[in-house]
């Protein structure tokens, strides 16, 4: 069942070449995105179903062995997030199936869409930390041209900063890599997982820790490093950035769970202070940021580098019930937020601006719009019985096991101006007097089928929250075993 | 020859953050090409400049004799010279995009008053 792995890069990057070869017509590009992100998601479950039955997965492309060749491979972890991008690939499709001019859908736009969930998946599956950079590229490329995409003077102006910063990014990841081969000989990250304990220069390999902190940070848009993305998130097409939001900074976060749980663990005393504290700052400020903001988007963005921090919480903590309860927040979070940015793009339609203080009464005007908005946004403020409550309560509990107790105050400090930020929303938006008459609809049920698709799923995992539970344990006790993938991507030499 | 090709680094790295700092958007662009060869050099020399043999078995399969250098920095440099030349391509088109729409090669003229802001008035 090894040649599963292959599928999630496979399908994307097929079907986005054979996207640019149909003819510029909206439909036929649109059914093959549809097609291909369904299949996505559908090998997708089967792969975690796999790996979920039968154990770390791998494949050797080429047939070359593991230190040398390019070796993909799965575990729980990564296996879960390849399935979020799945399902996340076929609500963007459909969701700009909705709002995106047709122009739009008819060049370029699923074909670089598609090019972006490969290199996510890349990013998730590969087991080399070069490939896990050339990933990196792939999925920057496409996510440039997506937000440059018909684009006017400001929305220049955001991708001008982005690319910049991304591209700096790369410098210094490149940089990381140099060191850490230098050190260890490896950029296999099995391989170098057995290498870094004994090396002779550990000062060089925590130097290239603190490098790969700062990219991964970079991407992740943690607290030093946030500041790109509120200012070029809130521009693009709103399909555009719920997918930069849901998957883009996740590899970055991905990236440092994978390398902070079976790379750097000689020292956490320093490493994972680090992050803690990165993690901490990213939580308030993020929120702080978030109260200020009275740009729906804009609000949004700055809750992603909040959200981002209670993510890295877990990581930083170390434990197993922290790890499992970051990765079940995780997907929590995920569908919480992206819901969140999929109302925008119909509030937007419905009042015509993304200025909360020219909003007003769509609670009266448009009911179902208010309470798609309600669900994901209690879910995100931590309101039970919805899903983040739940995840909330799991992070919460597990910084509390491990005595840091000022980390779960913060936490649920961050957690109330969080309710408070999506209460004033509710206020401007919903519920107050409207400055002028709203108009117009909330447009096809392409719009809101996904919200609501999304918000169901929220109350699901609030009510059915076993499941995923188990997931994100097993999970995360693979992560603190590491010698089950060190063991599955090495081979027998072990 | 490890000298020189420090000296060298160091000076792509200066020329790099120096252009990066400046205000006009070519030489941003220009900046970044530098910081990208200065990165592959250090990749370069952080793993050893050796006049080692080349790995590569002669057809008639005798082993190798002697130190051999090792291929994969130069593979890792390879993979990055060739990224790093299609994101140029990017960032120049993205570049010239710009300059045609703010007329001037001036990141201050960029700073716009975000009319994203701004709705149609009703």
């Amino acid at each position: 069942m090894n040649t599963l792995l292959i599928l999630p890069l496979l399908i994307p990057a097929l079907a986005a070449a054979l996207g640019l070869l149909l003819p510029r017509r909206v439909w036929p590009r649109r059914a093959l995105a549809l097609v291909a992100t369904s299949a996505l998601t559908a090998g997708a479950a089967w792969l975690l179903w796999e790996v979920w039955h039968g154990g770390v997965l791998v494949l050797r492309v080429g047939g070359w062995e593991a230190p040398v060749g390019i070796t993909l491979a799965a575990d729980l972890l990564g296996a879960l997030m390849v399935l979020l991008t799945g399902v996340m690939g076929v609500a963007g499709v459909v969701y700009g199936a909705g709002t995106l001019e047709p122009r739009l859908e008819a060049g370029a736009f699923h074909p670089l869409l598609l090019v972006m969930l490969t290199g996510v998946c890349g990013g998730f599956l590969t087991a080399d930390l070069f490939n896990l950079f050339v990933w990196f590229e792939v999925m920057l490329v496409a996510s440039f041209v997506l937000l440059t995409l018909e684009a006017g003077r400001a929305r220049l102006e955001a991708c001008l900063k982005y690319m910049m910063l991304s591209l700096l990014g790369s410098a210094l990841f490149l940089t990381a890599l140099a060191l850490l081969y230098a050190v260890g000989g490896s950029l296999n990250m099995a391989d170098l997982a057995r290498r870094l304990p004994g090396t002779s220069q550990p000062a060089l390999a925590t130097a290239a820790a603190m490098l790969l902190i700062v990219v991964f940070g970079l991407k992740a848009a943690t607290f030093p490093f946030f500041f790109w993305l509120p200012a070029s998130y809130h521009t693009p097409p709103v399909v555009v950035t719920t997918l930069f939001s849901a998957l883009l900074t996740k590899v970055g976060v991905y990236a440092l769970f994978r390398t902070f749980t079976l790379l750097f663990t000689g020292d956490p005393g320093l490493t994972h202070r680090v992050l803690l504290w990165m993690a901490l700052l990213s939580m308030v400020t993020g929120v702080l940021g978030a109260v200020a903001q009275y740009d729906f988007r804009r609000l949004l963005s700055f809750h992603i580098i909040s959200q981002i921090g209670y993510l890295l919480v877990g990581l930083a903590l170390f434990s197993r019930v922290a790890l499992a309860a970051s990765i079940a927040y995780w997907v929590h979070y995920v569908f919480a937020k992206s819901a969140l940015f999929f109302v925008t793009g119909a509030t937007e339609r419905v009042t015509g601006t993304q200025d909360l203080a020219r909003m007003g009464g769509l609670a009266r005007s448009h009911p179902v719009l208010a309470g798609l908005f309600l669900v994901p946004a209690l879910s995100l403020a931590g309101v039970p019985p919805l899903s983040g409550f739940f995840a909330k309560m799991a992070l919460l509990r597990a910084a509390l096991r491990e005595e840091a107790w000022w980390v779960a105050g913060v936490g649920a400090a961050v957690g109330l101006l969080t309710l408070f930020s999506m209460m004033k929303v509710w206020r401007e938006a919903f519920w107050k007097q409207p400055p002028h008459e709203a108009r117009g609809s909330t447009g096809p049920a392409a719009l809101l089928g996904p919200c609501v698709v999304l918000a169901l799923l929220m109350v699901a995992l609030g009510l059915g929250a076993r499941p995923l539970y188990l997931l994100a344990d097993a999970a995360a006790a693979q992560l603190l075993e590491p010698s089950a993938y060190i063991h599955a991507v090495l081979g027998g030499d072990t | 020859m490890e000298t020189g090709l420090i000296l060298v680094t160091g000076v792509l790295y200066a020329a790099a953050i120096y252009s990066l700092l400046r205000r006009s958007l070519v030489r941003l662009a220009l900046g970044l090409v530098l910081l990208g060869h200065a990165t592959n050099l250090t990749l370069f020399v952080a793993n050893g400049v050796s006049r080692a043999l080349p790995p590569l078995l002669p057809e008639d399969g005798t082993p190798l004799a002697g130190p051999l250098s090792d291929p994969l920095p130069q593979a890792f440099i390879l993979t990055a010279i060739v990224i790093n030349f299609g994101m140029l391509a990017l960032l120049l088109g993205v570049v010239h995009r710009t300059e045609r729409e703010v007329g001037r090669d001036d990141i201050e003229a960029l700073r716009t008053e975000d009319p994203s802001h701004e709705s149609p008035e009703t």
